[in-house]
């Protein structure tokens, strides 16, 4: 079969680093070429090579058999290489066809003229079942539909090479299973694909074959068919990787929060309704709230965090009621709290690493004396946390948290969280956007603090993680728990069936 | 590899500075030569030597001079200060003008109306008053944006106007009023010399300096050394991230903006209890201070350590301008010189990215000399996507840029209208 694109022996260095080593991608026509890989292995780099926005040291790239330098994305699109980034390149408040056409528009007599634009736009979403509107604004449809539009921009400049970055990240179960289908009517179409992701389970879905780089370094390439999930796993990571724990019982303490008929009412805001939430949560125990996306279980940690304040009902913390205590009363008295967003809250991205391992205790007698901080404690704190959860940065804890590698800065959030004095430790999708390694260490993590008794309120997106480390589970549908499950005594669709609402039954707590 | 734990002193992120001052200083001396050939290399010499020139008798010693030069450094130093802090913790406070005349005017107030308390001590009440009459001016824009996330540019700027037809009105009505210079009644009481008139004689200099100073370095340690200034540079950076933390984020705020607003009624209050005269001149303009102060943080970058020098330079260059007066040239070349310096650094962006590309180059030819490298470096190269989005953020520099911009039209109409 012809290669369409041959990427060969590409290094390319940063000082100090080198992202690439040796590495070789060649992509067939009419395949789908996974890139697998962890956080940091060098997939981006590569494909911004690929792209024209890096320049490789060494190595040679070759469209259909001759070799081309690629200096900048313009290149790219000549040789017909789309991409759609991870976070999409849309202008917000242009409709979806000023967007596809940007950059090429159609003019007639100097002026725009959008009319057989708009009949390809249509034509376009028609053949693939996008069903999208050419005249609605950006800003007004869904993450998925954003993504169509993107892949309508490549389809549109008759782009024959498309990268997909991460393309399932942002996306529902559903529209996954769209997308896949997409891929494929694309292929079968003549068009060829590479798909950077590290999820094993949707490259063994649509991939024909699967390239794996660790470290920068070229590991393998492997014909997905014969290759098992765990294989594969074990190349990216470059040992067994092991996502099943044996929880064992657990050696439940007393009850260290409580929550009471926490209701929030909607205003607008487009804050989804809590509704008569109670709950206990025991030392020594894993429960999660299970749930689709936006059914209240960001509401109801904001409440509990007390970042979100205006709520009617009691919340109890080590039996003392913090109701309407204020954070920072909160944070002390023993909740820790892994942020689901960790650029808004989790971390201030032009403090360094040190900083932002300290943003929760700096005004502890330890850190601090008379109001003036002590940078020696602060600097051998950091360096220890550093080293305990291996956070790899350039520059140590100088490093400003905003150079940092996605995996890496949510290791600095979970390493600063756990350290610090608490006995709750609330976890809103630990894991979201990370590699098996990284996964495996966050969960290990979270089951060491079980063990140690502390209590931990985990909230969960991902079916499998919900089942795998958790004691208990609640489901919240719509702002309301419907079921309480244990975990060995449920399965992922009879989980489905309360997290869509399909099946629901009262949840009490047992005083 | 570099140890990084040891920080080491360089002078790197001030030469966008120091470039733009050199680009400055060649235009002012083009002009200089287009204006008056003839005279232009005596203009050049005396505008470069300044305050070292002694400008009122060339047979004088030069340390009057020096003493000019730090009485004008006063206002520059604390209006630079008070911009550069609030940029600091993430606020632009274009308010400096109006927190300026409200010192000056609280300060003019209590020097003649206190006349119960002793003259040796009354100016340290004074300035003191001054202080808390900026404090509480930007303290309502610092209000209004913790409580009703209003931008503090567009309330500081309505705060200029208020203070300064207030005060117009409050000169009056006070019986501080001086009809036939249409100006303030003069002020007796002074802040103490502390010796240094004995240091530049015949000079302008006044204790105020010394003062400003001190609260330059108070500025920073608060700044960089406490558990406070970590507060408020967190909260400028990310509000949110600062709430989670148990930050007091709206509390933070309203310090942030009170103490920019201090230290620019501070200036007013320093330079009209220098006893050289000064008196708030009753017009419908905003005093010029609270703008330069804008041009003294961008160029001392944001920094108050860098803002004491900047003021330094700035004074130095107004020493210089009225040295070249006496040849003859319009004193405005000087303005025109500091017009273009704070364009310039508004374009440290680009500057800095010049000299990065630079030092990227020579790193990369390092690193293929020493290619070893640390073993984790290549497993975790810092993340495109995130460098790509840090690009894309505005600076800090990029973000005054547009302010600055705006202030200098404000500015224009200003005195268009003046």
């Amino acid at each position: 079969m012809e290669n369409v694109i041959e990427m060969l022996h590409i290094t390319k260095r940063f000082p100090g680093v080198i992202a690439n080593d040796d590495v070789t991608l060649e992509l067939r026509k009419g395949e789908i070429h996974a890139l697998l890989g962890e956080n940091g292995a060098g997939k981006s780099t590569l494909m911004s090579v690929l792209f024209g926005l890096y320049e490789p040291e060494e190595g040679k790239i070759l469209v259909n058999g001759t070799e081309v330098q690629i200096k900048n994305p313009n290149d790219a699109t000549k040789y017909g290489i789309g991409m759609v980034h991870q976070h999409f390149k849309l202008v917000n408040n242009f409709t979806v066809l000023q967007n596809v056409v940007l950059g090429v528009e159609t003019t007639k007599r100097g002026l725009l003229s959008l009319e057989e634009a708009k009949n390809k736009v249509i034509e376009l979403s028609e053949r693939y079942k996008f069903n999208i509107d050419p005249d609605a604004l950006i800003e007004n449809i869904s993450v998925g539909m954003q993504q169509r539009v993107e892949i309508i921009k490549m389809l549109y400049r008759d782009n024959e090479i498309l990268i997909f970055d991460e393309p399932t990240a942002v996306l529902t179960p559903q529209e996954i299973e769209e997308l896949m289908a997409i891929m494929r009517q694309l292929i079968s179409e003549g068009k060829s694909i590479i798909f950077i992701t590290h999820k094993l389970k949707e490259i063994k879905m649509v991939a024909d074959r699967c390239t794996i780089l660790r470290k920068g370094k070229h590991v393998a390439t492997v014909d997905v068919a014969d290759t098992s999930v765990e294989e594969m796993s074990e190349l990216m990571v470059g040992r067994k990787v092991d996502l099943t724990f044996d929880l064992g019982k657990p050696k439940l303490g007393k009850t260290v929060l409580k929550v009471r008929n926490l209701t929030i009412h909607k205003e607008g805001h487009g804050h989804q309704t809590l509704d008569d939430v109670s709950f206990d949560l025991r030392e020594g125990e894993v429960l999660c709230i299970g749930g689709i996306e936006g059914n209240g279980q960001s509401e109801l940690v904001y409440a509990i965090t007390g970042l979100l304040r205006d709520y009617q009902g009691q919340i109890f913390l080590n039996d003392k009621e913090i109701t309407n205590s204020n954070i920072r009363f909160r944070n002390v008295n023993g909740i820790a709290h892994i942020p689901e967003d960790r650029h808004r809250y989790g971390l201030v991205l032009d403090y360094t690493l040190e900083q932002n391992l300290i943003m929760q205790s700096y005004f502890e007698p330890e850190f601090q004396h008379r109001g003036l901080i002590r940078f020696g404690q602060i600097a051998n704190y950091a360096d220890k946390l550093i080293e305990q959860y291996d956070i790899r940065t350039g520059q140590g804890r100088n490093t400003l948290a905003r150079s940092m590698s996605g995996g890496n800065q949510q290791k600095a959030i979970v390493a600063r969280e756990m350290e610090r004095r608490h006995n709750v430790l609330i976890a809103v999708q630990p894991t979201r956007g990370l590699d098996v390694g990284a996964i495996e260490y966050i969960h290990q993590q979270i089951l060491k603090h079980r063990a140690e008794g502390f209590a931990v309120l985990l909230i969960s997106l991902e079916l499998s993680e919900v089942l795998d480390i958790s004691d208990r589970i609640l489901v919240m549908y719509n702002g309301r728990l419907v079921g309480e499950l244990e975990p060995q005594n449920t399965t992922e669709q009879e989980l489905g069936l309360y997290m869509s609402g399909a099946k629901t039954e009262k949840v009490t707590v047992h005083e | 590899m570099n140890n990084p734990n040891r920080k080491r002193f360089s002078l790197t992120p001030a030469l966008p500075s120091l470039i733009s001052i050199l680009i400055g200083l060649l235009a002012g001396i083009i002009v200089i030569l287009i204006a008056d050939s003839s005279k232009a290399l005596l203009a050049v010499r005396n505008l470069l030597l300044g305050p070292l020139y002694g400008i009122y008798n060339p047979n004088q010693s030069s340390l009057t001079g020096i003493g000019n030069m730090l009485f004008f450094m006063i206002p520059l130093l604390m209006t630079g200060l008070s911009v550069g802090f609030a940029f600091k913790t993430g606020l632009f406070n274009i308010g400096a003008s109006g927190q300026f005349l409200a010192g000056s005017y609280v300060a003019i107030l209590l020097a003649r109306k206190l006349t119960g308390i002793p003259n040796s001590w009354r100016w340290l009440i004074a300035l003191f008053g001054a202080a808390l009459a900026g404090m509480l001016l930007a303290g309502i824009a610092g209000i209004l944006k913790a409580f009703r996330n209003v931008n503090e540019v567009i309330t500081s700027i309505m705060l200029n106007y208020i203070s300064m037809y207030l005060v117009n009105y409050l000169i009056r009505a006070t019986g501080l009023y001086d009809p036939l210079k249409n100006r303030t009644l003069p002020v007796q009481t002074e802040i103490p010399k502390f010796g240094l008139d004995k240091l530049f004689p015949k000079s302008f200099v006044s204790g105020g300096i010394l003062i400003a100073i001190a609260i330059a370095i108070i500025c920073y340690v608060l700044l960089y050394k406490t558990t406070f200034g970590f507060e408020l540079r967190a909260v400028g950076l990310n509000r949110h991230a600062s709430r989670y933390a148990g930050i007091n984020e709206k509390r933070s705020i309203i310090m942030s903006m009170a103490l920019a607003g201090l230290f620019a009624g501070m200036a007013g209050g320093m330079i009209h209890l220098a006893g050289v005269g000064r008196a708030i001149q009753v017009r419908d303009v905003l005093p010029p201070e609270g703008f330069d102060g804008i041009a003294v943080a961008l160029l001392g970058l944001n920094h108050p350590l860098g803002i004491i020098f900047a003021s330094l330079f700035m004074a130095y260059l107004k020493v210089g301008g009225q040295t070249i007066q006496t040849l003859g040239f319009a004193p405005e070349i000087i303005n025109m010189m500091i017009g273009i310096i704070l364009y310039v650094s508004a374009m440290a962006v680009l500057i800095r990215k010049l000299l990065s590309i630079r030092a990227k180059k020579r790193s990369e030819t390092k690193t293929l000399d020493n290619s070893t490298g640390e073993p984790y470096a290549a497993y975790d190269p810092p993340d495109p996507g995130a460098t790509a989005a840090a690009e894309k953020l505005p600076s800090e520099s990029e973000h005054i840029n547009n302010m600055a911009t705006s202030v200098v039209q404000e500015e224009i109409k200003e005195n268009n209208h003046g």
